[in-house]
């Protein structure tokens, strides 16, 4: 088995909440897809809401602190990462998009991400469509082909081809399958010189 | 090892009075401070450089003159001098003046300046920065040890047979620090010249600074210019001193929570832990600096940040009272002991030309 990362970014505020319910559904079916693929994931579940005062800081001070380092480095390093986030007005929360605000802009770079949303109805399911996979095509992601909305009427529905549960299986499916087909991510130090000094002075 | 301050020159509302100072009486206070730093024997006291609302520092070299003709020994600085947007030959032409009126006690600070406005007010684009400070600092370095330069690059009109003047003062041009907070081609610069590093290291947490430092050190060696513990490093900090570390706190607060940078963010304790922001009594200042030593290593400047947030003139002078009295003596003897000899101490004018006296012999 290949050891690879997941991280699992939920911006649920409730508790329980039903965004971090979809999200554990998504990630054991993850875990299961990557099995099939020989792929061991080791999983990272990163709850905005505990992290919201941090990255309100990070976005004041400039820098991550704490809890919030971590989960920024856990998502550079990060070979996937399943995103979900609650419907609010209209778009994602504001907590969900402060907190990609902070992730630096080439941490999700040929990343193998799936989206998924929750809210009351289903009115609001294009959300994946307008709003998250634009923000994560500009972060350079891969995002899977199939993102999963989860309306309160899902949480009821039974099994069958077109339920939640299908969904689920197959956007994991997907996710599972572009980590397989990639190289474990390695994390370029921030720190470190790109080009010698005679390079620069020759402009 | 140098002692000193250092202001961004902010001009900020008092918090705790809900008054702001004119830029007049801002700027006259800041004279005030330094002078009252000369008077509690720090070492340096070096000034930023803006060209934007709320600070009045846009002519450094104008107010470091002024404090040159008024105090004797005070090593007169810069935090930092913008060598992006500045021309760098008016930046050669600007400080030879002043290290020939001060008598040699000058050097500066290059920073690259992180206002994305400034840099077209001045026909720049920040997107260019690190070539900017490169290509800028280069022509520096020649113009203030070569007589008659003959120059071409990318950022400003060739120059042909252009001499710039004054000279250096006694053909030894002033000590450059570069600073930068995490940019490591900065300290690869530093290190590249043999010139020193400077490393903000206030309002960002410590790792920044260690890893920046330790970058410079192993590439000063790289470059020739001797064993990493001997290549030359200042760092910032910021303090608040009372006698009472809870007196410390409760005054210090409201300026914190309120300040330009971090304030309404982080609690005061969530901030002191992440950075290296000392609010307490003269022993903790103390310990926490002397801790600084052991992640950035030896080093040859202490500058510490005393008089921003809207603190009111009588606190920032009570502050550096402080520090002359009770905080500096102490870190002087601590660093001393803790020093290995073959460690340089920060070049000075009279440290420079003797170095360059005996270069010369060592030619003859």
């Amino acid at each position: 088995m290949n050891q690879r990362s997941l991280v699992v970014i939920t911006a649920g505020l409730s508790q329980p909440s039903s965004t971090r319910l979809l999200a554990d559904q998504l990630f054991a079916a993850a875990v299961a897809a990557a099995t099939r693929h020989d792929v061991a994931f080791d999983v990272t579940v990163i709850e905005l809401r505990d992290l919201a005062h941090h990255i309100a800081d990070h976005l004041l001070t400039g820098f991550p602190r704490g809890e919030l380092r971590e989960a920024l480095a856990a998502v550079a390093a990060a070979d996937a990462v399943i995103a979900v986030t609650p419907v609010f007005t209209a778009s994602y929360s504001g907590l969900f998009k402060s907190f990609f605000d902070v992730v630096d802009r080439d941490a999700l770079t040929d990343k193998p991400v799936l989206i998924a949303a929750t809210a009351g109805t289903a009115r609001h399911s294009l959300v994946l469509e307008h709003a998250l996979r634009p923000m994560f095509a500009y972060l350079r992601a891969v995002v899977v082909p199939t993102a999963v909305f989860a309306a309160s009427d899902d949480w009821g529905a039974g099994s069958g081809e077109n339920t939640l549960r299908a969904r689920i299986t197959r956007a994991a499916g997907e996710l599972a399958r572009e980590v397989s087909r990639r190289e474990p991510v390695a994390v370029a130090d921030p720190f470190a010189l790109t080009a010698s000094f005679e390079d620069l002075l020759k402009g | 090892m140098q002692f000193g301050i250092f202001s961004v020159s902010d001009i900020t509302t008092d918090p705790t009075t809900g008054r702001t100072p004119t830029e007049h009486e801002r700027i006259k206070n800041v004279v005030t401070i330094a002078k009252h730093a000369e008077e509690v024997g720090l070492d340096v006291f070096a000034l930023g450089e803006h060209h934007n609302e709320p600070f009045f520092s846009s002519s450094p070299t104008t107010t470091l003159g002024y404090l040159a003709a008024q105090t004797d020994k005070l090593l007169l600085s810069t935090a930092t001098t913008l060598i992006t947007t500045n021309d760098p030959v008016k930046i050669a032409e600007d400080y030879a003046m002043l290290q020939h009126l001060s008598d040699g006690r000058v050097d500066l600070m290059l920073g690259r300046g992180n206002t994305g406005p400034v840099y077209p007010w001045f026909g720049k684009d920040i997107r260019a920065g690190i070539p900017l400070a490169v290509e800028n600092y280069a022509l520096l370095h020649r113009l203030w040890r070569e007589h008659v330069v003959d120059w071409q690059g990318k950022f400003r009109t060739p120059l042909q047979s252009f001499t710039s003047t004054p000279r250096p003062l006694d053909g030894v041009p002033p000590f450059v620090w570069h600073g930068s907070i995490r940019s490591p081609e900065i300290a690869e610069q530093a290190a590249y010249y043999g010139d020193g590093f400077f490393a903000n290291h206030i309002f960002w947490p410590a790792s920044h600074t260690q890893r920046m430092v330790a970058l410079y050190r192993e590439r000063f060696a790289h470059y020739g210019h001797g064993a990493p513990d001997q290549a030359v490093v200042g760092l910032g900090g910021q303090v608040f001193i009372r006698r009472n570390s809870q007196d410390a706190v409760e005054e210090f607060r409201p300026y914190f929570d309120n300040a330009p940078v971090y304030g309404h963010g982080p609690s005061l304790e969530d901030f002191s832990r992440e950075t290296p922001l000392t609010v307490g009594s003269p022993q903790q200042v103390i310990d926490r600096t002397l801790g600084f030593r052991d992640y950035v290593g030896d080093y040859q400047r202490q500058l510490f940040l005393v008089d921003h947030a809207g603190l009111p003139l009588k606190t920032v002078l009570e502050q550096l009272d402080i520090l002359g009295e009770e905080v500096v003596p102490v870190l002087r003897k601590e660093f001393a002991a803790l020093k290995p000899a073959h460690v340089p101490e920060a070049p000075t004018h009279a440290s420079l030309v003797a170095a360059a006296l005996e270069k010369d012999e060592v030619k003859a």
